[in-house]
């Protein structure tokens, strides 16, 4: 195997010296691929059944992580000092230079060797350092470790524990591999790793039909769009000739991918994410997959697996920025999908009664939100709100499990109420992390959703953002979407803890294993926003504001395009807020006085809208009913290929296919007669008789030689030796 | 001359060797004659070491002086199994393998 240290880190600038941690990042995803191997063979050994080793191994990858982000952050720093003092104005080479860039930047970090060569196409393997895949380690890490700490109590005394701490090994290693992926072909590699993991992980109670259901469910509907990254990825390779995920960007930004080749790459990629990041219309096995354990729904399907496709829109953002001409646009179909998503995502959270499902369908509309921003070109505000929504929704999500695991139930309706005070460590991170979800300041996702509203550009109304376009429509799906996130969480928050418990028996707070995971996820939802203050933020030092844009944004590298960037509007934070107020109060109004003044057990208006109004009733169907999507995929699409085409297709083979085969059967036995007597019969077998007989006589004449007496054989070799000696002399 | 006289009685200890492995019934005396054929390519051995005035054939003869022990202990092992199954040691009497 040969190294080829294919560097791209001198990009018109010294940069300085990339660190050790940098340069071995492949060991991040390395320890808890090792881990797994150790859990699955030697975890029943261990007293704890493999979980020490998974917490120690995904605990090393924190802290190789950490290390990696901070080499990173001063590697940035270093560089943007550099220029801002001008030490390197003429730097050696000069491709920033060449591109005119102004601000430069630092590239990404590439080391990889051969993986295997098929004809002339060597295809490599490696691993793409750069702030996007440092931001991801960080996520993945925190949030898996804190997962497996918490599910050491969750899934204590389950059946397969060692097993469960297997799997979330290798997919804290997959999805690690995943995002320092250097080339298409690692992340294809990644993508289907995770996607396996999380098809086991929500099977993991197996034994039950609806869980075993809801993890083929997922498997299946992921396969849809897995076949859109296949071909995606495809397409790429035979238009940018190659796989290296910078060559491709860079072969769609200078266009000598053609502008039709990338649309239509972009398309497949958009199939694929909108299968792995539940977007509309293939978002249906999200909910589903709350089938399996809290930890996993919290590591999988909000924090991490999840956001896999956002990540690979960013990571391949040249393509769909050139593909979907994001940039001076109004409307284009990323934008939208995530658009539609998000509004769905929101309605839909407002009928369900499983805490955990309102939970999923608001995973769904916030990662709606991400796919909207980057749909606008607002990538930095996607990827921001990326990291906030990791932190916050793993909290409410281990907050959800934290409830279940004291009632044993995720009903709402039926077993929650009250818990403020039977669980005040869970009730208070949960809340931290519902006004981090509904975005009120100064909570993270206040932060990082104010960004994305900025990014796209629709505010010209009162005065205008700049930014890649006039996404107007898409200002006001997420202005609605503010509002609804606000309503349904604060029905969460009031169903679970305020009124009158339910349930049977008597609560109790969960263990520290659980709250204190809780409390520190709590804690990053409050502080995760202070990264990237808006510029222009006149509260904070400037050299406080925008730092994440600073770390993550490769901003003047030839592998990115160059996005424009919306200016942050006083007017839009207000309105923002103002929007979400209005959702919680609404929402405040309609539970905490209306219903609690029904009774303190109530649930529900018993004259509540739905039964007043025929238009409510119709909207509160279609809701319960998930938008009908379920009933046509099974109905409609499933039935149709069981029901019409099954018959056709029955009757086809019965009378068409079934008589060429027929036909051919008899065809081929008459054949067969003619074979048979006339070459088998006469030709072969009288070959085969006639070197039977022939061996069969010279054995009988050369059986004579052998007459057991030693003494003639001796004589026969002498006899020989001196011919051969008679030979040798005459010869030679 | 020396030499000469040297192969001579090699060839005519081989020869003797020769007649004795052919000719004689006596499983011990076809061994003993085995060994003669042996003595006689190490007395060559010798004689052609001697007049190259080197080591090796000394050496080399050692080597075979020490293989035709071993070989002349499993010929005798095997004559000794045959006396006892047979009670016999005549040669032409162990035809089993006669084809």
């Amino acid at each position: 195997m040969s190294v080829n240290i294919a560097a791209a880190e001198t990009a018109g600038k010294a940069v300085a010296a990339s660190g050790w941690f940098l340069e071995n990042a492949w060991l991040i995803w390395l320890f808890p691929a090792v881990s797994f191997l150790l859990i699955l063979l030697f975890g029943k050994r261990f007293p704890r059944g493999g979980s020490e080793i998974g917490i120690a191994a995904v605990g090393a990858s924190f802290v190789f992580g950490l290390l990696t982000a901070i080499q990173w952050i001063s590697k940035v720093e270093g560089a943007s000092r550099g220029e801002a003092e001008g030490e390197y104005a003429l730097g050696a080479g000069g491709l920033a230079a060449a591109e005119g860039e102004a601000s430069g930047g630092v590239s990404a970090l590439t080391r990889s060797i051969t993986w295997l060569t098929n004809g002339a196409e060597a295809i490599g393997a490696g691993i793409m350092i750069d702030g996007l895949a440092v931001m991801m380690i960080f996520v993945v890490t925190v949030v898996s470790l804190l997962v497996h700490i918490y599910s050491t109590d969750y899934v204590a005394g389950d059946r397969r524990y060692t097993h469960f701490f297997a799997f979330l090994s290798l997919f804290t290693a997959s999805m690690l591999f995943f995002v320092t992926a250097s080339t298409t072909i690692q992340m294809l590699v990644g993508w289907e790793l995770v996607g396996v993991c999380s098809f086991v992980l929500i099977g993991h109670w197996w034994e039950e039909k609806d869980n075993s259901d809801a993890a083929l469910k997922a498997f299946f509907t992921n396969r849809v769009g897995d076949m859109g990254i296949i071909i995606g990825v495809s397409i790429l390779f035979f238009g940018a000739g190659t796989f290296d995920v910078i060559g491709v960007n860079e072969a769609a930004i200078n266009g000598s991918m053609s502008h039709t080749v990338t649309l239509a790459a972009a398309l497949c990629l958009t199939a694929a994410v909108m299968s792995k990041s539940g977007q509309f219309f293939l978002h249906t096995w999200l909910p589903d997959a709350m089938a399996g354990p809290t930890p996993v729904s919290a590591l999988i399907h909000a924090a991490t697996m999840v956001v896999a496709g956002i990540f690979m829109v960013a990571r391949l953002y040249g393509v769909f920025f050139e593909g979907y001409s994001i940039g001076g646009s109004s409307i284009n179909l990323l934008a939208l999908i995530g658009g539609v998503t998000t509004l769905v995502g929101a309605t839909l959270a407002f009928v369900q009664n499983d805490i955990k499902r309102v939970l999923a369908y608001s995973t769904v509309s916030q990662l709606g939100y991400m796919l909207l921003a980057l749909g606008v070109g607002a990538w930095t505000a996607a990827l921001f709100h990326l990291f906030t929504h990791a932190f916050f929704k793993a909290c409410l999500f281990l907050g959800s499990g934290s409830v279940s695991h004291a009632v044993h139930s995720f009903d709402m309706k039926k077993d929650m109420g009250g818990l403020r005070k039977a669980m005040p460590h869970t009730y208070r991170t949960f809340m931290i992390g519902t006004v981090a979800l509904a975005g009120l300041p100064i909570l993270s996702g206040f932060w990082s959703k104010d960004e994305i509203l900025v990014g796209t550009g629709g505010w010209g109304l009162f005065g205008g953002t700049g930014g890649n376009g006039a996404y107007t429509v898409m200002l006001a799906m997420g202005m609605i979407t503010a509002a609804l996130t606000g309503a349904y969480m604060t029905r969460v928050v009031y169903l679970t803890f305020f009124g009158e418990f339910r349930g049977h028996g008597t609560p109790h707070e969960s263990g520290p294993r659980i709250t204190v995971p809780l409390w520190i996820l709590g804690g990053l939802a409050v502080v995760a926003g202070f990264i990237n203050f808006p510029a222009g933020f006149q509260l904070v030092p400037a050299s406080w504001e925008e730092k994440f844009l600073q770390w993550v944004e490769p901003v003047g590298v030839s592998y990115f395009p160059s996005i424009a960037h919306a200016t942050p509007s006083w007017t839009l934070a207000i309105a923002s807020v103002i929007v979400a107020l209005v959702g919680i109060g609404a929402a405040y109004y309609y539970y905490f006085v209306k219903v609690r003044a029904v009774g303190p057990a109530a649930t529900e208006l018993p004259d509540g809208p739905t039964s007043r109004s025929a238009v409510a009733r119709l909207g509160h169907r279609i809701l319960v009913n998930k938008y009908y999507l379920d009933w046509l995929y099974t109905t409609v699409i499933v039935g149709f290929i069981k029901g019409p085409l099954a018959k056709a297709a029955y009757w086809t083979n019965q009378n068409v296919i079934d008589r060429v085969v027929n036909e051919a059967g008899i065809r081929s036995v008459q054949a067969g007669n003619i074979v048979y007597h006339k070459v088998d019969q006469l030709v072969v077998d009288g070959i085969v008789n006639a070197t039977g007989k022939i061996s069969d006589s010279s054995g009988e004449e050369l059986r004579r030689i052998q007459t057991g007496k030693v003494q003639q054989y001796a004589a026969i070799m002498f006899a020989a030796a001196t011919i051969l000696a008679g030979i040798f002399i005459i010869v030679i | 001359m020396y030499l000469n006289e040297m192969l001579l009685l090699g060839a005519v200890l081989f020869c003797i060797g020769v007649y004795g492995v052919l000719a004689r019934r006596n499983g011990v005396l076809v061994l003993m004659s085995i060994e003669l054929i042996l003595n006689a390519v190490n007395i060559n051995l010798v004689a052609f070491g001697a007049f190259h005035d080197t080591v090796q054939g000394q050496i080399f003869a050692l080597f075979v002086i020490t293989v035709a022990a071993a070989e002349v202990g499993i010929g005798l092992a095997i004559v000794l199994l045959l006396y006892r199954n047979r009670r016999s040691i005549d040669l032409d009497q162990v035809d089993l393998m006669k084809g």
